[in-house]
């Protein structure tokens, strides 16, 4: 998984980089949120690697004293990426509209075509 | 627990909250609004009279312990941004009632300003970086819909490439984040900078210290990352744009201030060195920008990108006196360049527009509006005794002094270049006879020239009693180089 993940977020950067590049409002949106699943995935990778801990869920066994460092993941990143997806849901909720708006204005989706009157 | 600390999230909170109760009412969403803009001034004086002679104070959210909860932190530095946002956001509140019209008003023009205070707030007081990436997105979203209420075709545009770089923005902030964590383990700001010094891996940080230059470049706008602000500011209604230009890229800056001083500072040969010359670039481009524009809020939005040079120049050359020259910066530019704007708002009502070239005679017509331009107008540009003067003595001061004698050239003719600029404006708006078939000139509300008024006052008190606030910015200063002491009140 932690050498699968890398190749995963590079690939999802690269992708939401190049559909941003692109001249129309639809691809933007869509490269804006890919970027952003890449920005989430990557704190789950660099934290340490224990973010992601096969069958360790973040939960101290009942009744334990102590836990194995590494037998567990970090609940930490959970928390962090839980909290960003809800904001970059909410982010790009309302950027659709607003890019749904911004086309019924323009009357197309190039935004090259954007500036002129 | 510290309830003050509180306070100037819960006020505007709760302002905002209140007033999305009265929907149907703009009467009571006023008052609201006025009503919370007062009390958190109060709140913001009382909070930086107890920092400026308690020391920093410090709250843990819901009690738990630092670096497990959240902790909220004002330093003398949190305290007077506080203190001048909400003397701002009172200003435009006031001025908000002759400028807004009844359609902004009614699709939740004075809650959605509510909930960018409270993102202001929360971002001055924040002692935890995933804290303030979550505050950052609450004063973002806000400013995203004040952006583009009214649905004007320019404001679609602007807010299109404005909530476009601010996205990308946010993403690499979260990225410096999530690599941040990896590294030390922590978010608490106190215990990174105690933690950041002995990492394994020190190439990493600073990797990681450009992404956050990046991230919080885009928001406040620095070379090369300004062409959001000029492409966006002059389109939505004045007061608006006013709240915009007086804090958003000012919460940038204060964003740089405190991670380039309290957590990046392993190598500052190195990222120290780079934020000196983005500075300088800033200052150079950004004023010439300015100089091609003909437009008044364009040639503003320029100016702020010039300024904005000068307050991290104070970082990049990081000396206390260097920092509280800064900090001095700070203070004054969101005091002049919220007046500039509201004032290029009650133009813009006496003539309909801000193209210089229609514009003409109106010291002839409304001499008063003239001479209120020009104190803010005089003080950017760095004419003695007003505060802008001493803002830059101080920062060329500070850079004679530690010898970087490019940077401080470069400061001196921007100066130069925005007193053409400032007497362009003065010439083509208000000294030039008016074009024929200009339309017959109103009086300007009182609201609007109340703000503008006090506004002016302040700058002129600032200019007077600039011994006095350069001394409160020395104290910032101090304190924030002095990283055991704001460690030690935080962690305890």
């Amino acid at each position: 998984m932690l050498t699968m993940l890398p190749l995963v977020i590079g690939a999802l950067y690269a992708m939401g980089l190049y559909m941003m590049l692109r001249r129309s409002m639809v691809k933007l949106i869509i490269g804006l949120a890919l970027i952003g699943h890449a920005a989430n995935l990557l704190i789950f990778v660099a934290a340490s690697g224990r973010g992601l801990v096969r069958g360790g869920p973040p939960i101290v066994p009942e009744g334990a004293k102590t836990v194995a460092h590494a037998s567990i993941a970090d609940p930490v990143p959970q928390a962090l990426i839980l909290t960003a997806i809800v904001i970059g849901f909410g982010v790009l909720a309302f950027a659709l509209v607003l890019f749904h708006r911004t086309y019924a204005c323009v009357g197309g989706d190039d935004l090259d075509g954007l500036a002129e009157r | 627990m510290n309830a003050l600390l509180t306070l100037p999230i819960v006020i505007p909170m709760l302002g905002g909250a209140v007033s999305l109760l009265a929907w149907r009412s703009a009467v009571a969403q006023r008052a609201i609004a006025l009503g919370s803009a007062a009390s958190l001034l109060a709140a913001s004086l009382l909070l930086l009279g107890l920092v400026r002679w308690g020391g920093i104070a410090v709250t843990e959210i819901g009690s738990w312990p630092a670096s497990f909860g959240i902790v909220l932190v004002a330093d003398l530095l949190s305290a007077l941004m506080l203190t001048v946002s909400s003397m701002i956001w009172l200003g435009v509140v006031i001025y908000s009632r002759a400028s807004i019209d009844r359609r902004r008003e009614a699709f939740g023009y004075y809650p959605l300003l509510s909930f960018l205070m409270m993102g202001v707030c929360g971002a001055f007081l924040t002692g935890d970086l995933f804290n303030l990436y979550v505050w950052f997105e609450v004063m973002l979203i806000s400013s995203f819909v004040l952006m583009a209420l009214g649905g004007e075709r320019a404001q679609m545009e602007s807010a299109l490439k404005y909530v476009t770089l601010n996205l990308m923005s946010s993403a690499l902030f979260l990225a410096g984040i999530g690599l941040l964590y990896g590294v030390a383990g922590v978010l608490n700001m106190a215990e990174l900078a105690e933690r950041l010094g002995n990492v394994r891996n020190p190439g990493l940080v600073d990797a990681i210290a450009m992404l956050f230059l990046v991230a919080f470049g885009i928001k406040a706008a620095v070379f090369p990352l300004f062409f959001w602000l000029p492409a966006s500011y002059h389109t939505p209604p004045p007061a608006a744009s006013a709240i915009f230009a007086g804090l958003l890229t000012k919460v940038g800056v204060y964003a740089l201030i405190r991670v380039f001083t309290l957590l990046f500072v392993q190598n500052t040969s190195f990222t120290h060195n780079l934020i000196l010359i983005i500075a300088g670039l800033t200052m150079v481009i950004g004023v010439l920008g300015a100089v091609a524009q003909n437009e008044m809020r364009r040639i503003l939005s320029f100016h702020i990108i010039s300024q904005i040079g000068y307050m991290i120049m104070g970082l990049g050359i990081f000396t206390r006196y260097a920092l509280a020259a800064s900090i001095f910066y700070v203070i004054h530019h969101m005091i002049v360049k919220t007046n500039l704007f509201l004032v290029s708002g009650a133009v813009l009502e006496l003539r309909g527009t801000g193209e210089l070239k229609d514009l003409g005679g109106i010291y002839r017509t409304s001499p008063f509006l003239g001479i209120l331009f020009l104190i803010p107008a005089m003080s950017l540009a760095g004419m003695p005794p007003l505060s802008g003067f001493f803002a830059k003595l101080g920062l060329i001061r500070a850079g004679l002094e530690s010898r970087d004698f490019l940077i401080v050239a470069a400061a001196i003719v921007t100066g130069f270049v925005t007193l053409l600029s400032m007497t362009k404006i003065w010439n083509e708006a208000f000294w030039k006879p008016a074009p024929t078939g200009s339309p017959a000139t109103e009086r300007v509300e009182w609201r609007m020239t109340a703000p503008i008024v006090a506004l002016a006052a302040i700058t002129v008190a600032i200019g007077l009693g600039a011994g006095w606030l350069f001394g409160v910015s020395l104290d910032a200063a101090t304190q924030i180089l002095d990283r055991r002491t704001y460690i030690e009140a935080v962690l305890r």
